[in-house]
Order: C-alpha cells, then structure tokens, then sequence
C-alpha cells in the first residue's frame, strides 16, 4: 500500500468544558471531521478525594476530553495555534496536544484512500 | 369493629409494603452498578417469600396462643380462625392485622442483605431467608408483640426496635463475619454506583415508615398522631445529627449521609414511636444520627465487612432507641414512665431485651447461615463475583450503557 507522508493526526487532551469552543473554531480553519473521546487520566493536575459513610477515596484519574483529528501536514500548524488559543485556561489541567504521522486514510464507503478520504 | 381503624391499618399495611422496594432502592444505589439487580431482588423476592411463609405459619408462631412465653401455638395455622372478625375484642378485622405483620415479616429479613451485598449465592439466600424467618423472627415477634416473655416482663417495643432492627443488625453481623469481605472491599470497583437511587430510596423508607410506625397503634387515634409526629421529628433531626457529626469529622456534608442519617433516626425512633413525647423524638433524632454515624466505624475496628452498614444504623440504631425508650417513655402518652420520669425500673428491663435480642438473634443466625452454608454453599466464586452477581446469578444486566 501506498505511504502517504504528508498526514497528521492531532490528539489532543482537552477539559470537558472546553471541547465544543475547540470544536468551533477547528470548522472555521475548514476541519471537517474528528473523533471525540470521554478518557481518564492523570498528569499535573491533582485527583480529588471522595467520601462515602466516611471511606475516603482518592481518585487519580481525572476525567478529560480526547479530540482525534486527521489532517493535512499544512493545517497542522493552524490548528495547534487555534486550539491553544481556545482551550487555554492557564491553569493546571489544560490538557495536551499530541501531533502524530499518519501512513493513510481509506474512507470505507467508496474506497478513496489518501488526501482524498479526509 | 371499627371502620376508621381498619382503614387506617389496611393503608398502613400497603404503606409497609411500600418499605420492601423501598430498601431495594436503597441498597440497590450502594452497590457497584453490576450488582444492582441481584441487591434489588434480595429485597423483592422475601414479598413473595412472605406472602407464602407467613399466612402458612409464621402468623401463628408469633401470634398463635402463647405456649411458656415462648413461642405462638399452631391454632392458626394457615390462618385458620383469622378472619373478617375482630381477634380479642379488638377494633380491626384479624386479616387486618395479619396482613400488616406480613408486611413486617417481608421488610425485616430484607434488611439483613445490606451485609452480604455483592457475594451470596441467590438460592443460598432464599434459605437462609426462609429458616431465619421462621427460626428468629417469629419467636422474636411472639417474645415482644405476641404474649411472650419479653411482653410480660414488660419491655416497650412499639413498632420493632428489637424484632426488626435488632434481630436483622444481628443477623447482619453473623452474615458479615460468615461470608467474609467482598474482592472489591476498598476499591473504586466497590463504590455506591447510583446515589440519588438510595436517596430516593430513603424517602420512600420514610414515607412508609409512618405506616410502620404509626400503624403499630393498630387504630386511628391520638397514639397513632403522636407515633406519626415523632417518627418525622426524629428523622429529621437525624439527618442534622449525623450530618454535624460528618461535618466535624471529615469536613464535608454528604448527601449519601443525610439519607443514611435519615434512616438512623427512623430506626432509632421506632420502639419508643408510641411512648415518648415529640420534644424526646428531638433528642433522640440527633442523638440517634450522630451515635450511627460512630456505628459504621465498628466494622473498621472489628474488621469485618458489613457492606451497606446494617450493623452500624440497624443494630446500633436498634439498641440505642431501645435504651432510650426506657430512659424517655412518658406515661402522659402510653401509660408507661421510663427513667426520666422517675422510673429506672424501666431502662433495666429495656437493657435485658437488648440484651436477650442480641442473645438470641446473633448466635442462631450464625448457626442457620453455617448450615446453609453446608448445605448449598453461601458465597459465589471469586470470578462469579467479579463479573457481578446480575449476570452470573441472574443472566440480566440492570443497565445496557
């Protein structure tokens, strides 16, 4: 199979409630598609404890948002400064954006394969 | 006969029944999400359970013709002389009162399976429900409402501080030490899954506890008013109890401990209902949460797993307001000074039917899970509990997420 080189796959760990402003404003610089994922994890921010009949239980993961996004190598750099720019709160917790290579795109209903299946 | 008491105690027995899903709730809201249903029907099915058991036998046990303070007569047997007419000149028809203590004997053994939550095996349990309804329940409800011994020492129990909560704490602990600790005792895996459940579920308790409570006057009069006002006032002062104690002590206010505060204050209200004044249901209320929020930690020193705190709100709740109805019972309500009122006679017979109930109901308990434990074997394999009881024991799911 073909290797396509000039893909991308953004990954990116946002708050929950910023996700639908992220979302926004990626549709304006023209991504069309992304798959959004309810994830747990931990990092800098802490857990939080919870309490029931006095059992106190900690709880290390935290919930976070996952915005997967495939595409095009050129959209990459737009995309990092518009969801750095939406998701950004300053403090602890914001999130992460992770910038992956893709090998290729095959969209399942017609078979295009590449820049074409984006 | 009278028609205003046999309506009021016929509603008053559906408000019982009421309890038994009630309780399924409430529990059902304290498991892990994979043992909802098997918790719910641990509730559920002692309906059927009773419906069966109780006009076939258990009626006359408790309530047949004392034989030695001991035990009822078989004279009733499958209701047998239990009909439309009044029993003892009284002002209700006697399937009145048989069908509110059916209520009665379906909630009690319910309780019992807040300790061995999430790790019986079902058939198992329909056993031991079964032989502890007829082995400790009658016998207790004979000994305290039936003319039993209990009754003629005069020991105050108006709605089933002893026979209901006492005996299914005690049993509580049997099955907790019995069963062992749960594969998920301390783990997330182990937490409450649905909170509002259970806090739906004890306002549902609490709404049918005034049928419990207030219809153990068995007429619609003035007793039935006050039994009515003190199990609302110690309720509601319970949740304060108990959320004060919580809040000096882990710096938060829970909901989960409102409600558990809630049923605290029902439980411990529920021998003294008929015998003491509204202003004592007060002190009993807060009294009564912040002592059971101290009763869930005996599981933690003792180290045994009593998994939704049967023990620590039943059991303790149970003993606390037996001893308090000794010290608050009033005779301006019910005939019977305790030791405020300058009887201390009283608090020494209540403390010997705390002490005969536990005497009893523990160790009985423990022997009849044993045999049943021989016979069919209690607990589920480790695996079987790690899926979770609803699938390996009953083949359903409670949720398809």
């Amino acid at each position: 199979m073909k290797v396509e080189t000039s893909m991308k796959k953004v990954q990116v760990i946002l708050r929950l409630e910023t996700v639908e402003r992220v979302k926004e404003a990626l549709s304006s610089i023209g991504i069309g598609g992304a798959t959004l994922m309810e994830v747990r994890g931990f990092g800098r921010q802490r857990g939080h404890t919870e309490i029931y009949r006095s059992q106190r239980m900690e709880v290390d993961f935290r919930s976070k948002m996952m915005l997967e996004i495939v595409m095009e190598e050129e959209k990459v750099d737009d995309a990092i400064k518009i969801i750095l720019e939406n998701a950004r709160t300053g403090s602890v917790g914001d999130g992460k954006i992770f910038v992956l290579p893709v090998d290729n795109v095959i969209r399942i209903r017609t078979g295009e394969s590449g820049k074409a299946a984006l | 006969m009278n028609a205003a008491d046999t309506g009021f105690v016929l509603i008053s027995a559906m408000l019982v029944m009421l309890m038994v899903p009630a309780l399924a709730l409430f529990y059902g809201g304290l498991v892990a999400s994979r043992n909802v249903l098997s918790t719910t029907m641990h509730s559920f099915v002692l309906l059927g359970v009773g419906a069966l058991l109780w006009p076939l036998i258990g009626y006359t046990l408790a309530f047949g013709p004392d034989i030695h303070g001991l035990i009822g007569g078989l004279e009733n047997i499958m209701l047998a002389g239990v009909g439309k007419e009044p029993l003892n000149g009284g002002s209700i028809p006697a399937l009145a009162f048989m069908a509110f203590q059916c209520m009665f004997a379906a909630l009690t053994p319910a309780l019992i399976s807040g300790a061995y939550a999430e790790r019986m095996h079902f058939q198992a349990m329909l056993v031991f429900s079964t032989l502890w309804l007829l082995v400790v329940y009658c016998p207790m409800a004979h000994w305290v409402w039936g003319g039993g011994w209990l009754m003629q020492m005069g020991a105050l129990d108006f709605a089933g501080g002893a026979v209901v909560h006492m005996s299914s704490g005690s049993a509580a602990l049997a099955a907790a030490i019995v069963l062992g600790k749960r594969s998920t005792l301390g783990r997330r895996a182990g937490l409450p899954h649905n909170i509002p459940m259970t806090v739906l579920g004890a306002g549902l308790l609490w709404f049918g506890w005034f049928g419990f409570n207030a219809g153990s006057a068995l007429a619609a009069n003035g007793l039935a008013a006050n039994a009515l006002v003190t199990t609302h006032l110690s309720a509601g002062c319970a949740i304060l109890g108990w959320l004060a104690v919580e809040r000096w002590h882990t710096g938060h206010f829970t909901v989960l401990g409102a409600a558990s505060g809630a049923v605290a204050g029902l439980v411990v209200i529920t021998p003294a209902a008929g015998f003491v004044e509204p202003w004592a249901a007060v002190v009993m209320g807060l009294l009564g949460g912040a002592v059971c929020y101290g009763g869930i930690f005996l599981k933690r020193v003792f180290n045994y797993d009593d998994a939704l705190d049967v023990v620590g709100i039943h059991g303790v709740g149970g003993v606390l307001g037996a001893l308090l109805t000794g010290v608050f019972a009033c005779a301006a309500v019910n005939g019977v000074d305790g030791l405020l009122y300058g009887n201390p006679h009283q608090l020494w017979v209540q403390f010997v039917s705390v002490i005969a109930t536990l005497g009893y109901c523990f160790p009985v308990s423990l022997l009849l899970l044993k045999l049943t434990d021989r016979l069919f074997g209690l607990r589920v394999p480790l695996e079987k509990e790690v899926t979770g009881l609803d699938i390996s024991e009953h083949s359903e799911s409670g949720y398809q997420i």
